[in-house]
């Protein structure tokens, strides 16, 4: 609209192209300062930490300098034994988040669509979802031994609670004067769910398949940690024992980097999925 | 063509005998008693009252969104029971999907991809003047347009009446009487039968062929006064003043009375 009223003018046109040069370098400039706001902070802790370290102020045994963390990042990827832990971790947090998120999504939709399903099931998840992973592990190291059961198991436990919680809370919060739209234009119940119910608690929807992936590299750790020959957590613990501190940074380096990724991909996807939400973006942003 | 017996009649609306009844915990409230009303096809029928006189409950019965009364109420000779795209409905605010775009809301559950509901969804799109915005999400809209586009959504499913409960309530005065001119134009087009509930007298003069004036506590019908003024109108000729002071003054015959005989059920 704005650019219908400045081309009406003969002579602004030649002008406008400029404008407009002008304002996506301007945008550019906005979004490369915000993305290097955010690396500020650490960028001057690893410089202080690199300088504290040359200058031997640091016991290498506890805190090594980022520069040898990074050279054995260099070296553990160039044998390929870190890629390959970090495919298995990444299967089992994968197939721990899939079966417990999955199973989170139903039940959640289960128990939003029914209050008699609400007063029956959810006083129990509500008591299961506090218990902690480090007390469950070990039974379900009892029941299902150290194989790969008992962790997948585990991870998906952390997994189904978040995205539970949020589905229901979502398909409750659903705005009820919509409802009454969809009957004025006699939605199905399959438009209903489809058209309505699904894209409202979508949002919600969103944040607990972030959540489940936070938790399901938690559970991860712990199931890797309690006992394993293979996978990130393996790698610590084995490093540990042998007092490989680059190592072990090195491992939570990477649970750092690949937890980050997977957040960020969910994150993007919610962007483009939920372009329609109007909320607060935060009072400073330009 | 009044008076004729239920069956085959010109009227798209019948309202018979209509009771209701809330049901408080301080005792049972009558909101409406008696509602008898006829609406012919094509016609515009303005509904104004004070508030609390059971107008808008009176809309949501024939909108089926109430199906708790008493009486009668036909569509077509046939009653009503539940909400249908026969009876299109705006409400006070637009309530549009977030999610969908104006082209989407407008569509609803029907497919855009069908080449007859592309069609339709385009006439309707200029038919609102709502042109160049197809694409716009509702966060983007002004309470004027978006509230054109809940006309739109209503008038693609081609209801055999449009409801209207307060749907300008909200808008500013210099978009109020913009709107109240696209409305007519619809009207104008589509020949849709309207009954459209207001507390505004100007709106209900400007817009109604008949203005249904009701009375509170229990909501029933005081009068029905005629408009015979030709389309447009203009509100501000003598005959647009004059009838403005004869259905303000049935409006304060309206209050009067509603303190020694409002006792209510």
């Amino acid at each position: 609209m704005l650019q219908e009223g400045i081309s009406k003018g003969a002579v602004a046109i030649p002008a406008e192209p400029m404008r407009r040069q002008k304002r996506i370098d301007r945008r550019f400039l906005i979004k490369f300062t915000n993305a290097l706001i955010g690396w500020m902070v650490p960028l001057v802790i690893v410089m202080v930490w690199q300088a504290a370290g040359a200058l031997g102020w640091l016991n290498p045994i506890l805190l090594p300098t980022p520069l040898a963390i990074w050279n054995e990042l260099v070296h553990l990827t160039s044998t390929g034994e870190l890629i390959q832990h970090l495919g298995i971790s990444s299967w089992r947090a994968l197939l721990g988040f899939l079966l417990g998120g999955s199973l989170g999504l139903a039940a959640g939709i289960w128990v939003g669509f029914s209050y008699k399903a609400e007063r029956l099931v959810d006083p129990s998840l509500q008591m299961l979802r506090t218990l902690p992973h480090l007390a469950i592990a070990p039974l379900f190291i009892l029941w299902f031994g150290f194989g790969e059961t008992s962790k997948i198991l585990l991870i998906a436990k952390g997994s189904f609670f978040p995205l539970y919680v949020n589905t229901f809370l979502g398909i409750r919060s659903v705005d009820n004067r919509l409802f009454d739209v969809a009957r004025v234009l006699q939605f199905s119940r399959w438009d209903l769910i489809l058209r309505l119910i699904v894209p409202a608690s979508l949002p919600n929807i969103f944040l607990g398949i972030r959540l489940s992936i936070g938790v399901a590299w938690l559970g991860l750790v712990v199931a890797e940690l309690m006992g394993s020959s293979s996978g990130i957590g393996y790698i610590i613990n084995d490093a540990r024992s042998f007092s490989w501190t680059t190592v072990v940074f090195v491992g939570i380096i990477v649970f750092a980097l690949v937890g980050k990724l997977s957040d960020s991909l969910v994150k993007w996807l919610e962007g483009r999925l939920l372009r329609w939400q109007d909320s607060y973006k935060g009072g400073d942003k330009s | 063509m009044y008076g004729m017996v239920s069956g085959m009649s010109a009227d798209t609306l019948i309202i018979e005998q209509v009771n209701k009844i809330f049901q408080a915990p301080t005792g049972n409230v009558m909101a409406l008693k008696g509602i008898d009303l006829r609406v012919r096809k094509g016609e515009f029928i303005t509904l104004i009252g004070p508030s609390g006189c059971g107008k808008s409950t009176l809309l949501k019965i024939v909108a089926g969104l109430d199906t708790s009364y008493e009486g009668n109420v036909l569509l077509n000779d046939k009653p009503v029971s539940g909400p249908s795209i026969e009876k299109g409905f705006i409400f006070q605010e637009p309530r549009l999907f977030p999610w969908l775009t104006v082209e989407k809301n407008i569509a609803g559950n029907l497919s855009l991809k069908q080449a007859a509901v592309r069609k339709k969804v385009d006439e309707f799109i200029e038919l609102v003047r709502l042109q160049g915005f197809e694409k716009a999400y509702p966060r983007e809209l002004s309470g004027g347009m978006a509230q054109r586009v809940a006309i739109a959504r209503a008038l693609l499913r081609n209801p055999d009446v449009l409801l209207l409960d307060e749907p300008f309530g909200a808008l500013d005065a210099f978009t109020r009487s913009h709107m109240q001119e696209v409305l007519l134009d619809i009207w104008q087009n589509n020949r849709t039968t309207m009954l459209f509930v207001t507390h505004d007298l100007d709106e209900a003069v400007f817009l109604g062929e008949r203005v249904v004036i009701m009375n509170p506590r229990p909501g029933h019908i005081r009068s029905i006064l005629p408009i015979d003024l030709p389309f447009p109108r203009k509100r501000t000729g003598s005959s647009f003043q004059e009838l403005r002071t004869k259905v303000l003054r049935e409006f304060e015959k309206v209050e009067e009375p509603e303190f020694d005989t409002g006792a209510g059920i």
